[in-house]
């Protein structure tokens, strides 16, 4: 047995040594790098994007340096109680959900969700209003709401697994619908072009984006989609202060503090507006 | 075709990366799981009925459950249980374990319960006069176990485990979820960014095939090599 | 540990089990008439049939049950003319790719353990039926299929575990079974540990009867 204390040690010991450890005051971020033009990865596998770029700018204002790390989408909030970062900005909606295991910082963009078909598809051409807010549904957006139900009825819907738009099919706002949820966006992308899916729902850009990359012949119908099930905007997901106490988490509260300062910083000086024009052609801070 | 070439454009050159990754992966985990089985494998063959139930549990978890399951409960609850050790020292910073490590303890566990049980065969089948014999001539435990029987476990081991190296290079193409870049996710990434799924992923399976192809080449030397003298 | 978490998501992950159920079931009986098959044409003297059945064996055990699935998939629904054929009607399916993907791979494994099984039959079993005056063909069916089945009920119960475990892969391509309902319940409560646990126990359970099964089977039908 001595031998086998010997080589658990020895082990052990090389594994925290491999291991790294990381200093407090750089601020690690965490992205998805797979939802352009949120954020996304380029050729050589940088990570880019409007995400990315703003988290730069955020962390100038803030003082600190920062790192944006990837991370998959459905660990990402999993990955940020283990604290293998210490913020998200991963164009998470924030939700009364997620505020049960998170805090968010202020919103700085909004997402507008939109449905989505190929080309020929029977749903094209819905006759609903330009826009609804779920937040108070007025009788327009409870009409729109049910034509939807009608249209989505005995359709395969696809979405990402663990999003707003996941929430919102099964939210039963739309009757019963037969949802399929994938791993990625691009997945999504993927069977929707295929023909597995009659139609697919996700932020409307996403949909746009991929439409201008892969020459496909997607088409956004029916309304765009805020409020209400998808959400008050996107924001920077964090730690809430109150999980550990102590040290650790007065630093997470110091954080969120940081950020919500930055954000208003950043959106005075125009730097958000400039960012979300540059990614995706209009002007969608908060 | 050209998709695969090296260079800038081409995927060949992180394609070839992620077959050494796969590789680097493959075998620092089919040590690790040695590791294990140098554990388990005794408290399985000891008389203590207690340490016999923490192999039997160790072995037919790991073996019951799919591989998928136990990456992911290594990866989320792993991080998690270091950090409570760690905490306990007073140490409450995250403890980064790189995406290496992580995919290749949780390959590790896995293919150290079928390796246990490889062992154990072995053990079991080699004649228990060789034990006796030894016993009689007062040889010290280690000592016996290290010229008289394992190179008898080894001969017997061999064919069984090409099958474990096998599982655990095929069980790499399940470790993505830690970020690691193997062939599997390399395909993944190269997949979605051309949109050619078909290329990539039928080219992720011809890789595995020359591995697996080449792995037996090299195993079959090895079991000549061992069945030496028999 | 949330126990009550566990607790409340055990009806819905029960409920997946059927799926998963069906998956595998679907999966080993196709699979069987192929690895029959197959380890028929291993045993041929044609070199021509006996190297195909040995590639095709080859390729479905030396490459990984994620990658097969993910070609038949992604890689099938990619191609246009492949969409426009009848056979979209049966691959548009992820439930029907997923049987097929799964089908495939045991088959080739069950081939290798069928066609060492015929090899390693005694002998002496034919000869007596040849004594007999009993036609070969009927030897092959009435003798040398029932033993082969008997002989590989060990390894043959191995790979139903193996395939069940295979079966979790169905979750990467959309469908709902343990593990699917699993990921989906962990990304709504954030809680990966209490949830996959959960699901690891009812996959444990579910080895455990297939185990039992098993070994009663082999004790039934043990000749000697």
């Amino acid at each position: 047995m001595n031998i086998f204390k010997k080589t658990i040690f020895s082990v052990l010991a090389s594994l925290l040594i491999i291991g790294n450890v990381y200093a407090s005051d750089k601020i690690r971020i965490g992205t998805e790098g797979a939802y352009p033009p949120w954020n996304s990865k380029d050729a050589s596998g940088k990570l880019i994007g409007f995400e990315v770029e703003l988290a730069y700018s955020l962390c100038r204002y803030i003082g600190r340096q920062c790192e944006v790390v990837e991370q998959d989408w459905d660990g990402m909030i999993p990955a940020l109680q283990m604290r293998k970062f210490d913020a998200i900005m991963a164009g998470m909606s924030i939700t009364d959900e997620r505020k049960k295991v998170i805090t968010f910082s202020q919103g700085y963009a909004d997402e507008v969700a939109s449905l989505a078909v190929m080309k020929g598809s029977s749903l094209e051409g819905m006759d609903t209003p330009a826009g609804i807010s779920l937040s108070k549904p007025n009788a327009d957006a409870k009409k729109a709401l049910k034509a939807i139900t009608a249209a989505l009825a005995g359709k395969t819907v696809c979405t990402q697994t663990g999003t707003i738009h996941q929430n919102f099919l099964e939210s039963g706002d739309v009757g019963k619908v037969n949802v399929r949820t994938y791993k990625t966006q691009d997945e999504v992308n993927l069977d929707l072009a295929s023909g597995r899916c009659d139609v697919a729902l996700a932020a409307a850009v996403a949909f746009t984006d991929y439409a201008d990359k892969s020459g496909k012949s997607v088409v956004l119908v029916g309304p765009t989609f805020s409020g209400g099930a998808f959400g008050n905007g996107v924001g920077v997901g964090l730690r809430q202060a109150s999980q550990l106490g102590g040290t650790l988490g007065a630093r997470d509260a110091e954080l969120l503090n940081a950020f919500n300062k930055a954000i208003n910083q950043a959106r005075k000086d125009g730097v958000i507006s400039r960012l979300a024009i540059k990614h995706f052609g209009f002007d969608a801070s908060m | 075709m050209d998709l695969l070439t090296f260079g800038k454009t081409g995927w060949g050159d992180e394609l070839f990366y992620a077959t050494l990754m796969t590789i680097a992966v493959s075998i620092t985990a089919m040590l690790i799981g040695f590791l294990f089985s140098a554990i388990f494998t005794p408290l399985k063959l000891s008389n203590n009925k207690f340490l016999n139930l923490i192999a039997n549990s160790y072995t037919t978890i790991i073996r019951g459950v799919p591989e998928l399951l136990v990456i992911y409960l290594f990866f989320f609850g792993g991080s998690g249980a270091i950090m409570y050790v760690a905490s306990i020292f007073g140490y409450n910073e995250y403890i980064e374990i790189n995406a290496f490590i992580t995919g290749s303890v949780a390959i590790g566990i896995i293919s150290g319960a079928y390796s246990t049980e490889v062992f154990r065969g072995a053990i079991q089948s080699i004649d228990k006069g060789q034990f006796e014999a030894c016993k009689v001539l007062g040889f010290k435990r280690y000592i016996y176990f290290l010229k008289v029987i394992m190179p008898q476990m080894l001969r017997l081991a061999i064919p069984n485990l090409s099958n474990v190296w096998q599982i655990t290079l095929k069980d790499t193409s399940l470790i993505s979820v830690t970020g690691l870049v193997e062939i599997m996710r390399q395909s993944y990434i190269a997949a979605g960014s051309t949109r050619d799924p078909l290329l990539f992923y039928s080219f992720a399976a011809v890789l595995y095939l020359i591995l697996t192809f080449l792995s037996m080449k090299l195993i079959n030397k090895l079991e000549v090599k061992y069945s030496r003298g028999f | 540990m949330d126990l009550n978490l566990m607790a409340s998501s055990l009806p819905k992950l029960l409920s997946a089990a059927f799926i998963t159920l069906k998956l595998l079931s679907a999966s080993l009986i196709i699979g069987l008439f192929i690895g029959l098959l197959f380890a028929i044409l291993r045993l041929s003297k044609n070199s021509i049939i006996n190297r195909f059945a040995y590639a095709y064996s080859y390729v479905f055990r030396g490459t990984p049950l994620l990658v097969q699935i993910f070609i038949i998939y992604y890689g099938l629904g990619q191609i246009e003319y492949f969409r426009s054929t009848f056979l979209w009607v049966v691959f548009k399916e992820p439930y029907w790719c997923a049987i097929i993907a799964f089908a495939l791979n045991t088959g080739a494994y069950t081939s290798e353990i069928l066609r060492s099984a015929f090899q390693t039959i005694k002998p002496g079993i034919i000869e007596a039926g040849k004594s007999l005056g009993i036609s070969n063909k009927i030897i092959f069916y009435k003798i040398q299929i029932p033993v082969a089945i008997r002989q590989s009920l060990p390894a043959y119960g191995n790979e139903i575990i193996l395939m069940m475990k295979g079966t979790s892969l169905a979750s990467t391509v959309t469908l709902m079974d343990i593990t699917g309902v699993a990921k989906h319940i962990v990304s709504t409560t954030y809680k990966p540990l209490e949830i996959f646990i959960t699901a690891g126990g009812i996959y444990l359970f579910m080895t455990f009867l297939i185990h039992n099964l098993i070994k009663y089977l082999e004790k039934k039908y043990s000749f000697q």
